[in-house]
């Protein structure tokens, strides 16, 4: 089934005038820059007041089936309505472990009842997941995760911890990999992925405060917490290999994903316009010499990284190292925004030392936020030091 | 509106067929042994390779089918260069290009029929436009008076040695033009050779003085500047072109010898020391490529618009730090080996110093892409 431009360019049109109508007024408290810094009910029930709406709408979810709350329509029409939000710049939909890891993961390979039962709550929003991958001693390792679940009976009992579970303290459910097997040859057979209940006796959600004063994450504490075994999604062992395919949703709606923005997107332009009216030795900071010289450098790496997205679908100009720009695009776009955001608050003179909080800070100490933020994306998901390295074996084919 | 404009990159069939010849052809006629071989000869280049590609048309690529050019544009033209440059493959290739270029963008079918068809033919040619050592200076003192006469010394000039006519910016009657100058009407000892750091590259200072401009040889007109603009910015993307594919040769030596060099028990390509910033210039060099192939994608024969300028500097600075940063790195990488004539590093430092300083260096374009992407307020 193929859809015409004609169709496209008509449901942008609706889904961007959506937007723009319903796009919420600002709610004079800070919202979060993105899924992982839920702290406050008052961001919470702000958030999924607005995912509902947007569900209501038919803008999520556009592609999953209708009896389980989609639309059943092409995924292309969900990309388009994710670019439109990117574009008006409307609030994050917040449940984004549901939306983009969980829920395509339930469509794809869960059960009718399984469906059934999760689906429609991920998308309204009444349902909040979280994920259990990363452990406190295996970060970056998620094949060495060491939580334990023993079948017991009707259930299994977890015992161990995971961290960085995003929004832990509000989680209906988790997708958790855990060790059904402390005996495998290799170790990523003995893992077990579960849909596993978050609100029950023996599990600890425990908030983590971030570098940005913020919450969002938890340490997530199990003690003999006793999960049904119907929890247990495919069979025992096969938990890497579903971990492994719940993070291909990744890429976006045409992998699977029910959409939704999972970040607010800073830009160049947004950094150029907030120091408009900064002046430095009395005149428009922009005007700078020097300060010009480094905006132009990161005008150009951005566009670079835009250019690479264009070149990497030309076969005839990627021959040397066919996924050096897929593969190192990671690397080049964190690093990059993290020197961006940072350059943002050194530009600002004496008011880049103010903090959320303060009255005078720029913008509520947007820059100071997003700075630190930045961080989340240059360590979570293979550090950048790892990023390099796997650069620098896979692509280059330098030793270990 | 967003600052980062246009990001057009489209490659079409007849490129990707250029592409291929070219890189086939460069590395068969151009290993390192070929390039060293050319350092100390007086001309830079085997003439027989020069007629080779005379011979693949590739000096016609961007000349209108008129004059027996194949008419596809400067796009046609980035892929030749950067597998020149990969190659390190120093003919007067990118000057002749550019001095065709000024001629088929701003002479008559006259001028066009009696100099291109030679061009075409494998006659280098070049421009001669500095008369410092500042690419920012835009007044021209070298003159040509009431009588037609020329007074003036260009500097910088390349391929001198090799060219058959030059296209020399000068200033009639108060008015900017161009005067064409055959070799042969040089007085004796007017080419000076300069001992470039670049020993696969040629220039020469030229002393104009005393050159009798026919009228037909002078061009002028009220668009001598915007196409002189033109060129000069087609100037900075083929040797952009060119520097990128240097920097990947580049790449790839530091590459071959951190998988093969030991130290301390250890391949020294497992040191991340040494693995991270080879890292960065692999994505300095994918950031080049993508920079050049999109400013190829702007190109036009008419004139050049505000998009094609800012994809021409761009390339320019991408692609000459990325070789600046890459030619460094293989010498230290390459430790005490890399500080020896011997090593192949020195050919990529001295080609980084070269194209940093054609067509305005890095500086120079950030200074004007501030003034193009922050002033529009």
């Amino acid at each position: 089934m193929s859809v015409t431009t004609q169709e496209k360019n008509e449901f942008r049109a609706e889904v961007s005038a959506w937007m723009k109508e319903n796009k919420p007024a600002d709610p004079g408290f800070l919202l979060p820059q993105s899924f992982m810094e839920v702290g406050s009910e008052q961001q919470l029930e702000f958030l999924r007041e607005w995912q509902h709406k947007m569900w209501t709408a038919g803008y999520l979810g556009m592609a999953w089936p209708k009896q389980y709350g989609g639309c059943g329509v092409e995924p292309v029409f969900q990309s388009i309505a994710d670019t439109e939000m990117r574009r008006q710049g409307v609030p994050i939909a917040f449940n984004i472990i549901g939306l983009g890891w969980a829920g395509p993961l339930i469509n794809d390979i869960g059960t009718e009842e399984e469906k059934a039962k999760y689906l429609k709550g991920i998308l309204s929003g009444e349902d909040i997941w979280c994920q259990g991958f990363s452990e406190p001693d295996n970060g970056s390792d998620l094949g060495n995760a060491q939580i334990r679940a023993v079948r017991d009976g009707d259930d299994y009992v977890v015992n161990g911890t995971k961290i960085w579970t995003t929004m832990g303290n509000y989680a209906k459910y988790m997708i958790l990999l855990a060790r059904t097997n402390p005996n495998t040859e290799r170790k990523y057979d003995g893992l077990s992925y579960f849909l596993s209940p978050m609100k029950i006796p023996g599990v600890d959600p425990r908030p983590i405060q971030k570098i940005t004063g913020e919450y969002g994450f938890t340490e997530t504490f199990f003690t003999d917490a006793r999960i049904p075994a119907d929890c247990l999604m495919g069979e025992e062992g096969q938990g890497w290999k579903i971990a492994m395919q719940t993070l291909q949703y990744e890429r976006g709606a045409e992998a699977g994903s029910a959409g939704g923005l999972a970040f607010v997107r800073i830009i160049i332009d947004d950094m150029i316009e907030e120091l408009h009216d900064v002046t430095r030795d009395g005149e428009s900071v922009l005007k700078d010499p020097a300060m010009r010289n480094q905006l132009v450098n990161f005008i150009m790496e951005e566009k670079a990284i835009s250019l690479g997205d264009r070149r990497a679908a030309v076969n005839a100009l990627t021959t040397e190292y066919p996924f050096s720009l897929p593969l190192s695009h990671k690397l080049r776009y964190t690093e990059y925004s993290r020197r961006m955001r940072q350059f943002a608050i050194n530009a600002q003179g004496a008011a880049g030392s103010l903090y959320v909080g303060d009255d005078e800070a720029r913008q509520g100490g947007f820059w100071q936020r997003a700075y630190f933020n930045s961080f989340s994306a240059t360590i979570g998901g293979g550090t950048s030091q790892v990023q390099n390295n796997i650069v620098g074996e896979h692509i280059l084919g330098l030793p270990k | 509106m967003s600052v980062i404009g246009n990001t057009e990159l489209t490659f079409s069939e007849e490129q990707g067929m250029i592409l291929d010849t070219a890189r086939e052809f460069c590395r068969d006629k151009s290993s390192i042994g070929a390039v060293r071989a050319q350092l100390d000869s007086e001309s830079g280049y085997d003439s027989a390779t020069w007629n080779e590609m005379v011979a693949l048309g590739w000096l016609g690529i961007a000349l209108p089918e008129a004059c027996g050019g194949s008419q596809l544009g400067i796009s046609g033209v980035v892929p030749v260069v950067e597998c020149m440059g990969r190659a390190l493959l120093g003919t007067p290739f990118i000057s002749t290009t550019l001095a065709a270029q000024l001629i088929a963008r701003l002479g008559t079918s006259e001028l066009h029929e009696r100099f291109l068809p030679g061009v075409i033919g494998g006659a280098p040619a070049t421009l001669a436009l500095l008369e410092n050592s500042d690419w920012g200076d835009t007044r021209v003192r070298c003159a040509v008076d009431g009588k037609g006469v020329m007074h003036g010394v260009k500097k910088f000039v390349a391929d001198a040695g090799a060219a058959q006519w030059f296209a020399v910016s000068v200033v009639c009657e108060g008015e900017h033009a161009v005067a064409i100058v055959s070799k042969d009407q040089l007085a004796p000892g007017a080419l000076r050779e300069n001992t470039l750091i670049d020993e696969t590259k040629r220039a020469a200072s030229v002393d104009f003085t005393g050159v009798s401009v026919a009228p037909e040889n002078l061009i002028t007109g009220d668009n001598v500047l915007s196409v002189l603009q033109d060129v000069k910015l087609i100037g900075a993307l083929l040797v952009a072109a060119e520097a990128a594919g240097a920097a990947g040769a580049c790449l790839d030596t530091v590459v071959e010898y951190l998988k093969t060099r030991k130290q301390f028990g250890k391949l020294i390509g497992s040191y991340q020391a040494l693995k991270h910033p080879t890292v960065e210039i692999l994505t300095s060099v994918d950031s080049s490529r993508s920079f050049i192939y999109h400013a190829a994608t702007l190109m036009s024969d008419d004139a050049l618009d505000k998009d094609a300028e800012i994809a021409c500097r761009m390339a320019k600075v991408q692609a000459t730090e990325t070789l600046l940063f890459a030619g460094d790195r293989a010498v230290q990488f390459h430790g005490g080996m890399g500080f020896t004539y011997e090593c192949d590093a020195q050919l990529y430092i001295r080609r980084a110093q070269w194209s940093q300083q054609q067509f305005g260096d890095a500086q120079h374009h950030r200074k004007r892409l501030a003034a193009l992407l922050l002033d529009l307020v």
